[in-house]
């Protein structure tokens, strides 16, 4: 199906299953630890053995030599796997550095061998017996160090390294109200519960992988390109994600390496990423430095908007587009914007958490904090007197809906806004310093193809079977609700199959497209089967209503189970977008709104309640779709308060890869959400009328709660995380 | 991990007497620490000596008004006894501000003493370590060491104790009670307990080898208000940046003791002195030594902040 108007009413509008706060169907499985995840599936081959991977010691250089005869004598070692013996390897299209390293090494802990044994124990002392030796070179490890001699990417994901509009350097030198101030972010990890993990399986030239990626797609495809064989040899399974957050939108090592030491050891093998192995072995969301200037007239009207942002990545590889939500927010009529790319020999940067707003949002919404405090202005004012209906390097594209306003006065009045003190450090609780913050929230809404294949049995069930992903996200929710939708069924009546390559092609999960996507993607196969069962039952498929488990037409009325008949019925189709997102610009929009309190001594933040107001197209599910807000506003909290994985500067490698020294928020340091939704569909945007949702709510958080520290303490910090070690010496004495 | 033996002791004797036979025997209890060291190939003992069937496991009344916790008594019921909670709260207060549940469950009052340190480089194998692998060098000086300790550091290592329950053992001035391989006892003074890094930083405390904890013992309850502030970047289940457990009487005279600043619970007589003159005078005392890196300077001003806010609570 080609959605290239913008849709009109069609049976999703019933809302009888769509809209409805409907628990996840498969939460039973979670919550009694039946759902299988990738390492636990002892059941789909038998004879599995253990792989353990070695990770490089050192972040650049070459492997000297390599000795595995200790480790090949170890109790149970059946195969290792090293460059060496592995045969010629390809790379993945979408992968930076390669995924078995050697001789060259470019980033610590770099796979450079798997041990495959009888047991996992056995595989994990083989693999501490094998003998590396390196020869180090010198590598670049610090961005700041590296920040001059960056270079211009190539345009990538989130449009050009340059844009400009009107003359910048002019208006901003001629703004009688100027703000030039440059922030830092730091690298992250994405730190999901389940580590990357796989069990490969070889049947002659035929390999099987279970494993845990949110693209399953990609992952076929690179996983052939990188062993070197076809495409359809390969199948790829994953039913059951325990978190992605962009970490597993790639091909990564534990795939490769499984399939590589099932082929060794002759026999199929289990491998799983080690939590150290997760921070220096995968990928991580860049470190950033932004630098923003913000030109004004004295009414608080901007008239000149810069946004600078430099990044680093292995050779090759792209940047943090942080500079991508500054091309659209905010109306002015000069307007530049530049992203700078540095070679840094860490581990490969690639998409976390929202990439690209994430980061940006975290400085630009600072520095519209602190632009509304020079200007005399209220921080939501400030928004509101600087909104755009239009994109504003192109006027004449519109947004297809764009309700920022609207999300800061709803925010702000069921926040208790009016509440704030303006000026800083006036509001103490005890021994705590209370304060505000805002920030707006931007993520946009991306289009991307997505098939799923739907059929009809002579029970009058329907199962839906797409490649689609779950990574806790509650894909299978809201796509067995638009089939129940689409079909006149309960949802008890629709069973769903996702994350098989052997499915239908879908939009897969990632930069919160799935959700919209790939339920367009099960809309249009569903139209299908509709016509099919309507052509098959002698009906006008337009005019047929599909309601209580009936097809009905005038007085006719077939029960769908009938219609099926005993050999059932089968329909395939996708959606295919055309340009309506040329000519309309489609974003989500929200407004976050933070009370922290920091505590007078100790400089210790706590985010006391925390608020989003959303409009981001129709709402498919609101239990899951809260659920994805609050979790990506624990995100934004600690991005704001603790996440940084943290460069040693002299050795290259982030120092604090587990999870005790990578700190992401506990239960204690969430302690009230509230999300709201306004009331908003959107047509242009598909068959759905929904758009992403999860990532709005990470975007902007961050920005809300420096805001809010600098509101309670009058301390502004630009360089995240901010821990108490950048307030301690600035914060008000105490008596 | 590599293959080790595993027994269980069925007596104190037994289990000292199995520890000294074997070298690179290593005693194990909760495990709450020693299994982690043990998957990451920190810790490789060749033998575990089990002693959690050892009768280590009450809190008994001593005939000097103290109290007597078996080694083997678990962090959660040693912080919710109601001896512990009415006499020495801020030993209490200091258990429940350190790990979470689950793991207080399982670790027990010796173990929580003999934890090793959280540096990030002991904890990476390929990182020169001389607390991991002697004589290697220390990787956390000139590295990251935001963490790390600012008192009685040594050339050859700047980590941290990162117990909660040794602060406060210190400010009550605890005893540890052992049985030594030849069959004698010995009491320990926490003061006394730890070793301070110098060139030997993998050697932390006074233990001999093979020598077994029995007991802590605290002697006749102190009175005054027991406060325990631990400052850390989260709210729960991180270990502190720094935690100061203060013992404040009536008349301002007391004790205080700091945690996350040193390879032990930190206690300096002056400071306990001085606190009748303020938190300025007493954390003068307690850092007159320090030797902070850049990285972790903040703890200076963060201590007499905490200690200036712990004070003021106590006299609240």
């Amino acid at each position: 199906m080609r959605f290239d108007t913008p849709a009109t009413t069609n049976p999703i509008d019933q809302l009888r299953v769509i809209g409805q706060p409907i628990s996840r169907i498969d939460g039973p499985l979670k919550t009694t630890g039946t759902a299988p995840y990738a390492y636990e599936r002892h059941d789909v081959v038998p004879n599995q053995a253990y792989g353990y991977v070695v990770g490089a010691a050192i972040a650049k250089g070459r492997i000297a030599s390599i000795d595995l005869a200790q480790a090949q004598a170890a109790p149970g070692v059946l195969a290792i796997v090293t460059a060496e013996n592995a045969g010629k390897l390809g790379k993945g299209g979408r992968n930076t550095a390669t995924l078995l390293g050697g001789p060259a090494i470019e980033h610590y802990h770099q796979a450079v061998a798997l041990v495959v044994a009888e047991t996992f124990e056995q595989a994990r002392a083989a693999a501490s017996l094998v003998r590396v030796d390196y020869t180090r070179t010198e590598g670049a490890f610090d961005l700041a160090a590296a920040r001059n001699s960056a270079g211009t990417p190539k345009s990538g994901f989130g449009g050009p390294p340059d844009t400009s509009v009107g003359d910048f350097a002019k208006a901003f030198a001629a703004a009688p109200v100027q703000l030039d101030e440059t922030y830092t972010t730091p690298d992250q990890s994405h730190a999901m519960m389940e580590p990357h993990a796989t069990i490969a399986a070889w049947d002659g030239e035929r390999l099987t992988v279970w494993t845990s990626n949110q693209m399953i797609a990609w992952a076929a495809g690179d996983l052939a390109k990188t062993l070197g064989i076809s495409r359809d040899k390969v199948r790829v399974m994953s039913p059951f994600i325990g978190g992605g957050f962009g970490g597993k939108l790639f091909l990564r090592a534990d795939v490769v390496l499984a399939a590589l030491g099932a082929r060794a050891a002759g026999r199929p093998v289990k491998v799983a990423l080690t939590r150290p192995l997760m921070a220096n072995n995968t990928t991580h969301r860049p470190a950033t430095i932004q630098r923003i200037r913000i030109g004004a007239t004295g009414d608080g009207k901007i008239t000149a908007l810069g946004h600078e942002s430099w990044s680093g990545d292995l050779p090759g590889g792209g940047p943090e587009e942080a500079v991508n939500q500054t091309r659209l927010l905010y109306a002015a009529a000069n307007r530049m914007t530049a992203m700078r790319l540095a070679v840094l020999d860490l581990a490969e940067g690639n998409a976390m958490r929202a990439p690209g707003e994430a980061s940006g949002m975290m400085a630009l919404e600072i520095a519209i904090d602190e632009m509304a405090e020079k200007l005399g202005l209220d921080p939501v004012e400030f928004r509101i007197r600087n909104d755009t209906q239009v994109d504003p390097e192109q006027p004449e594209r519109p947004f297809s809906q764009r309700r920022l306003i609207e999300c800061l006065r709803t925010g702000a009045e069921r926040f208790g806004w009016n509440k704030r003190q303006a000026q800083p450090g006036r509001m103490l609780d005890g021994n705590i310093l209370v304060g505000m913050g805002v920030a707006a929230a931007f993520r946009n809404n991306l289009l991307t193809k997505s098939a799923a294949r739907i059929r009809l049995d002579g029970s009058g069930m329907v199962t839906v079977e797409t490649d689609m992903t779950d990574i806790g996200t509650g894909s299978y929710t809201i796509i067995a609700q638009t089939a129940a939708e689409m079909m006149g069924l309960p949802i008890e009546k629709v069973a769903v199959r996702l994350g098989d390559s052997t499915f239908p092609v879908s939009c897969g999960s990632g930069g919160q497209w799935g959700g919209n996507n790939s339920t367009a993607g099960v809309y249009a196969a569903c139209v299908k089967l509709r016509e099919a069962v309507a052509q098959k039952l002698g009906f006008n498929s337009a005019e047929a209503v599909f309601a209580d488990g009936q097809v009905r037409l005038g007085n006719r009325s077939v029960s769908l189970a009938e219609a099926a008949g005993a050999e059932g019925l089968l329909a395939e189709d996708g959606i295919e977008y055309g340009d309506l997102d040329k000519k309309y610009q489609q974003s989500t929009f929200g407004a976050h709104f933070v009370e922290v309190g920091v505590d007078a001594a100790t400089g210790e933040t706590r985010v006391r309640r925390m608020l989003a107001a959303c409009a981001c197209g129709r709402i498919l599910n609101p239990k899951t779709a809260r659920s994805q807000l609050i979790g990506a506003m624990t995100m934004g909290v600690g991005a704001a308060l603790t996440e940084e994985l943290v460069v040693d500067k002299r050795t290259g490698f982030f120092v604090n890869h587990d999870l005790a020294s990578y700190e992401v928020p506990v239960h204690a340091d969430i302690p009230h959400q509230d999300v709201v939704f306004l009331d908003e569909v959107d047509p242009i945007s598909s068959p759905m009328k929904a758009k992403g949702v999860a990532e709005l709510g990470i975007c902007g958080v961050a920005a809300a709660v420096a805001n809010a520290i600098y509101n309670a303490t009058g301390v502004r910090v630009r360089d995240y995380p901010i821990t108490l070690d950048k307030l301690i010496e600035r914060l008000p004495n105490m008596q | 991990m590599k293959s080790f033996a595993y027994e269980r002791a069925a007596s104190p004797a037994e289990a000292v007497a199995a520890a000294t036979r074997a070298e690179g025997a290593k005693f194990i209890a909760g495990g709450t620490n020693l299994l982690d060291l043990m998957k990451l190939e920190i810790e490789a003992p060749t033998h575990l000596i089990d002693v959690n069937g050892l009768a280590f496991d009450k809190i008994e009344a001593t005939p000097d008004g103290g109290l007597r916790i078996g080694a083997l008594v678990r962090n959660t019921d040693l912080a919710a006894d109601e001896r512990v909670r009415r006499d020495y709260p801020l030993l209490s207060r200091a258990l429940l501000a350190g790990a979470s549940g689950q793991l207080r469950n399982k670790a027990t009052t010796a173990g929580n003493l003999l934890q090793r340190t959280r540096c990030p480089y002991f904890y990476d194998t390929n990182q020169p370590c001389n607390k991991r692998q002697p004589g290697s060098g220390c990787s956390a000086i000139g590295g990251f060491t935001r963490n790390h300790a600012i008192l009685g550091t040594s050339d050859a290592c700047i980590a941290t104790h990162p117990s909660d329950m040794a602060v406060a053992m210190r400010a009550l001035d605890a005893t540890v009670e052992t049985l030594r391989a030849d069959g004698g006892t010995r009491s320990i003074p926490i003061a006394e307990f730890y070793r301070p890094p110098g060139d030997t930083p993998q050697i932390e405390t006074m233990l001999m080898p093979g020598e077994l904890i029995t007991a802590v013992t605290l002697p006749e309850p102190v009175g005054g208000r027991q406060i325990y502030r631990k400052v850390r970047d989260r709210a729960s289940y991180a270990f502190a940046l720094v935690s100061v457990g203060a013992i404040v009487q009536s008349d301002g005279s007391g004790r205080v003791a700091l945690g996350g600043v040193a390879h032990k619970p930190w206690r300096v007589e002056a400071a306990d002195t001085a606190l009748l003159r303020g938190a300025k005078a007493a954390a003068a005392q307690l850092l007159a030594s320090a030797t902070p890196t850049h990285q972790n300077a903040f703890k200076l001003p963060l201590i007499e902040r905490t200690l200036s806010a712990v004070l003021s609570e106590a006299r609240g």
